[in-house]
């Protein structure tokens, strides 16, 4: 009889494979994986998968980057607004990408990344504040605290699994808010009231304005992070990680040390997005208890389910969703209340679910692996 | 020492509502193996139909066995009309799906019934007793209701061929459709029951919170909370543990307030009761994994 | 300063343009007639930022409404012929949200100025960006006492009376009618619970704190606040500050009762309505709750009949047919629009965001329908908190009854 974790352990597994097959994402099978997995059966094309996406995301970064150098100076064609707009995209993108890590390659389910996106930014915020550090050297504060609270945070995980883990996740990012109020740091965090910054403006007198040049200092993580992912998740390590997520009780017999796997993965996973929130706090020049609430937390799930679990172009598509969703609901209910008539006033949030479970019902894989299958489909033809 | 009694009694007030909300996240967790976001959610729609009905002059227990009615036929229709195809899909996708359920029900409340809050009568006498002042007459009322929804519960699962199916189903699926249960239709049951049972945790819960969209919301973590000390695959242990959960709280806060009263150092107080009882709730989960209640599942591979 | 630069230049250059287009269009009338990006001579262009989604969403309703007052305003012709166009987004009450939808306004759709955004955390956020780039962040929706700070931030202006200054009022009143006062205080643990606290406690004076004989705070996410309510009792006091959002001070006041705790009670303003607070609380418990009020309670029956409260019915049965007349915020949507509307008409054909300020910074005794007798509304250079008085209430039947003279800060 196969136990309920079981059964969902093998059902992510095989919704995994499946992308994998369809070449949404390159990951070697996990070693450990017994002969009877699908996974077995990618195993001859995996290097070319491999080179391919290799390819890709460096190739998007390479655009992405192309887009400043051509339209870029001031009073170019993309304005400041819109380079926000595409830094907040990577921003999320990395949190996603480190929930990512997590959910999708290490099959753990987290509902409180928000948490560790709050002490991110909070220690940037911080250090800028109280300590006058650069900006940019408070990023790797960031990474090292989140890495060990994520750590330390990983530990209970050990013993929780499912929907316990969930259940801890969620307190924790429940708790978080209350926590940067409590009274002994309100002097640190600046309590209800949060912290401000000033914003911080290009160096060297290079002729850019400060929403152009942070959209480069994203740019920069974001690929650093994107390549750091890659490269752990094809090393030795990053094996262990994902047999742990296809077969646990395997992976264990096999000597894998899953406890301490999996704390460290709860931590490398914190980690980016505890330097996802460091930028954000950098970007926004203001931290508060309020921007931190729970449904940040969703916001990234969300992002790393409609994206594509366990995939790294995935990660940028669930950034994107994360940063319009929001305005598509709102402007889709204004549109639809000026349209028809109702006798009640709409929301913005009945657009908003609607739009999720349709995104579910139509690509249950996220858009990567939807387009991933679409492309298939074309070959085959 | 009276104040004791009174944040014990109040602790176990607040029990019942997290309580009621443990079982019906039990119920569905017994019939799919989801833990269902939008609980809460929908148990605070079903409420607001509960209250129209109650506009519209019908007596109480007749409004709630309609709105518990319709709320059963909703929770069959999500579980037939938008879980049904997803069968396949991982358990994330899931979560998203009820994510996007909480949304909508949140917002269609705010929307029909506008978001000023609104009295919801209790359904029990206000009389006064000895003791009336540490405890209500309505919170008892509502604890009552909790251990008697919790009886029949039992008595369903336990005594009834049709209860014994849905456990069936839900255990083991490829059993259960060996020896001719309708699997597909049990889920959907679970679904139905689950969405009644929020009905009815709603009405008890309103009058003491009232009723407004985001009633629910917040409700939901206790419920979550005492649902997994207890053993999420055991109603029994459901119910103890929403009323652990929420003693524990009232305990943190008092304490925390002694200790500054005492020693004039705050420590912790309201501000922290959720996390510090939160905390307690995951220690016990990690020395005891299963919950107190729940029978720890042996792994074969 | 890049950013300033870049503004400075792009405000000159459009104001150059609208000069220009404007002197081909109109010739003579050209002297009196100035315009900053976002206002020309068919529109006026305002942006706002509200909770339409999320679980601050009951406050979307003030958007709603003032979206429904513009729409009235250019069905009657606008504003000196000039249309309103009034452009609300929903910023979920994230500040992140707040920064960015303020400034998708402010630099992609041009707005001339931002109106009545909500919340002292998305306020917050955004409150230096304004004032850097020059723009006014008009008539805030919050009652933090920080926005009327003229000499700092030129460019920021609240509207309603600062939590501040009502908590000091109950201050002063507790010590001048209570004897041997022993104070309970209840407080929602956020930014508006900490103004009204503060404010309290300096008005009692450093000598009197010590009559606080119990503070208990609360979180929004609680259910409720029995286990508060409990503490405050055995704590023996005979005050009562109540400083709750509508939901928790129905529950304060019904706890109160259930557990057989009569002190004087203060209540905050933001909770001092019939349709969100005392009916819900029950009305016998509520009887000889004080409060402080400058708006008319569109729940209260002592305003039925007067005329500015039948004609906000009127446009609401008109323009908001959906909507519940209970709710308060419908009024108060209704009073900031008409204050901004007296702005917009003292400005004239000089619509530069300079003149706005400068506008809004000389209200004269300007009454706004729904504003409590006697309440005006003043401001001057130095002066940026537009209303500034109240008047104690209590609770008394069916109604609160006013008592007392004009209150207001005297500092």
């Amino acid at each position: 009889m196969s136990t309920p974790l079981q059964k969902t352990a093998i059902a992510a597994a095989q919704a995994v494979n499946d992308l994998m097959r369809k070449g949404a994402v390159a990951v070697e099978p996990a070693p450990a994986a017994p002969a009877a997995t699908p996974a077995m059966d990618v195993a001859t094309d995996a290097p070319a998968m491999r080179k391919r996406s290799r390819v890709l995301i460096p190739a998007l970064l390479v655009l992405a980057a192309g887009s400043l150098v051509l339209f870029g100076g001031k009073g170019g064609l993309i304005s400041d607004f819109q380079y926000l707009q595409l830094s907040l995209i990577l921003v999320y993108a990395i949190a996603v990408l480190g929930l990512n890590m997590l959910t999708g390659f290490n099959g753990q389910i987290s509902l409180g990344h928000g948490a560790f996106f709050a002490l991110g930014a909070y220690t940037a915020a911080v250090m800028i504040e109280h300590y006058n550090l650069n900006y940019l050297a408070t990023l790797p504060a960031a990474a090292v605290f989140c890495f060990i609270a994520g750590y330390l945070f990983g530990l209970p995980a050990l013993r929780l699994e499912g929907h316990y883990l969930a259940l801890a996740t969620f307190a924790l990012a429940t708790a978080v808010p209350q926590i940067l109020k409590y009274k002994h740091i309100e002097g640190l965090t600046g309590g209800v009231q949060g912290i401000n910054l000033i914003k911080p403006e290009a160096p060297f007198k290079l002729a850019l304005s400060s929403d152009q040049w942070m959209y480069l200092v994203v740019l920069a993580m974001a690929a650093l992070m994107f390549w750091l992912a890659r490269n752990l998740l094809d090393s030795r390590p990053g094996r262990a990680i994902m047999a742990i997520r296809d077969q646990p009780l395997a992976a264990l017999t096999m000597g894998i040390n899953t406890a301490h796997y999996k704390a460290t993965t709860f931590g490398i996973s914190a980690l980016f997005v505890g330097i996802a929130g460091a930028l954000h706090a950098i970007i926004f020049e203001y931290v508060s208890p309020d921007s931190y609430a729970f449904s940040l937390s969703v916001a990234i799930l969300v992002g790393a389910v409609v994206g594509g679990i366990a995939s790294l172009p995935g990660a940028l598509i669930g950034g994107a969703f994360v940063q319009v969703i929001d305005k598509y609901a709102d402007a889709a209910t204004k549109q639809l209340t000026a349209m028809v008539h109702l006798p009640i006033d709409l929301e913005p949030w009945t657009i908003y679910g609607i739009l999720l479970i349709t995104l579910v019902y139509v690509m249950p894989s996220g858009v990567a692996g939807g387009l991933a299958q679409l492309k298939a489909k074309w070959k085959r033809r | 020492m009276e104040q004791l009694l009174q944040q014990i009694a109040s602790g176990l007030a607040s029990g019942a509502i997290y309580a009621c909300v443990a079982l019906a996240l039990v119920m569905i967790f017994t019939a799919t193996e989801h833990l269902n976001f939008a609980q809460g959610e929908m148990a605070m729609f079903s409420t607001y139909l509960c209250w129209q009905l109650l506009q519209w002059g019908l007596g109480f227990w007749t409004a709630l066995a309609i709105a518990a009615g319709l709320s059963f036929i909703i929770g069959v229709l999500i579980e037939r009309i938008i879980l049904r195809p997803l069968q396949g899909a991982s358990a994330l996708s899931v979560v998203v799906v009820f994510i996007g359920l909480l949304a909508i029900f949140h917002s269609m409340a705010g929307a029909i019934w506008s978001h000023t809050i609104k009295t919801f009568p209790s359904p029990f006498p206000e009389v006064a007793f000895a003791g009336s002042g540490i405890i209500g007459a309505h919170q008892i009322g509502m604890v009552a209701v909790t251990i008697l929804m919790l009886s029949a519960l039992f008595a369903f699962f336990r005594f009834t061929t049709l209860g014994l199916a849905m456990r069936a189903a839900a255990q083991n699926p490829t059993s259960a459709r060996l020896v001719g249960v309708n699997v597909d239709w049990m889920l959907a049951l679970g679904w139905g029951l689950a969405a009644a049972i929020g009905a009815v945790a709603g009405a008890m819960v309103a009058p003491v919170v009232y009723l407004e969209p985001n009633m629910m919301s917040s409700i939901l973590l206790y419920g979550f909370a005492g649902a997994l000390v207890g053993g999420i695959s055991s109603p029994g242990g459901a119910v103890f543990g929403g009323f652990l959960v929420g003693v524990l709280e009232n305990l943190v806060a008092y304490f925390g307030n002694l200790t500054e009263k005492m020693f004039g150092v705050y420590i912790i107080g309201n501000g922290e009761k959720l996390s510090v009882a939160l905390i307690i709730v995951i220690t016990i989960l990690t020395l005891k994994p299963a919950g107190l209640f729940g029978h720890v599942i042996t792994k074969r591979v | 300063m890049p950013i300033a630069n870049v503004s400075r230049r792009g405000l000159s250059l459009g104001a150059l343009g609208a000069v220009l287009g404007f002197a081909l269009a109109a010739g003579p009338a050209l002297a009196q007639k100035k315009y900053d990006e976002g206002a020309t001579d068919t529109e006026i262009k305002i942006g706002q930022t509200m909770p339409y989604s999320g679980n601050a969403s009951a406050y979307g309703k003030i958007g709603q409404t003032e979206v429904a007052v513009f729409k009235m305003i250019n069905d009657q012709g606008g504003i000196n012929g000039r249309k309103i166009n009034f452009i609300s987004l929903d910023d979920g009450y994230s500040p992140p949200k707040t920064v960015e939808m303020t400034r998708k306004l402010v630099e992609e759709d041009k707005v001339l100025f931002m109106f009545n955004q909500l919340g002292t955390p998305p306020n917050s956020a955004i409150h230096k960006y304004m004032n850097a780039k020059k723009v006014p962040q008009l008539f805030v929706a919050t009652g933090a006492s920080k926005w009327g700070n003229p000499k700092e931030f030129p460019w920021t202006m609240g509207w309603q009376p600062d939590y501040a200054t009502e908590g000091a009022i109950y201050a002063k009143h507790i010590l001048s009618t209570v004897k041997d006062a022993k104070i309970a205080v209840l407080m929602q643990n956020d930014d508006y619970g900490k103004d009204y606290y503060n404010g309290f406690k300096a008005g009692l004076g450093k000598d009197n704190e010590k009559l606080i004989v119990q503070f208990s705070t609360y979180e929004v996410t609680d259910p409720t606040v029995d286990s508060q309510m409990i503490q405050l009792k055995n704590s023996g006091a005979n005050v009562f500050f109540n400083i709750t959002t509508p939901k928790f001070a129905a529950q304060a006041i019904k706890k109160a009762a259930e557990i057989g705790w009569k002190p004087t009670h203060y209540l905050n303003n933001v909770s001092a309505s019939f349709g969100a607070v005392f009916v819900p609380a029950g009305v016998e418990q509520s009887q000889g709750i004080i409060t402080a009020l400058y708006q008319k309670d569109v729940t209260d029956t002592q305003w039925e009949k007067s005329p500015d409260f039948v004609a906000w019915k009127e446009f609401m049965a008109k323009y908001m047919p959906n909507a519940d007349l209970k709710d308060q915020n419908h009024a108060y949507g209704y009073e900031v629009a008409s204050t901004l509307m007296q702005v917009l008409k003292q400005c004239g054909d000089d619509l530069t965001r300079e003149n706005i300020m400068k506008q809004a910074a000389s209200l004269k005794d300007y009454e706004t329908p729904m504003l409590l007798p006697g309440i005006k509304i003043n401001t001057s250079a130095t002066n940026f908190y537009p209303i500034q008085s109240v008047r104690l209430a209590r609770v008394k039947g069916n109604t609160v009854e006013l008592f007392g003279e004009i209150m207001s800060s005297n500092n």
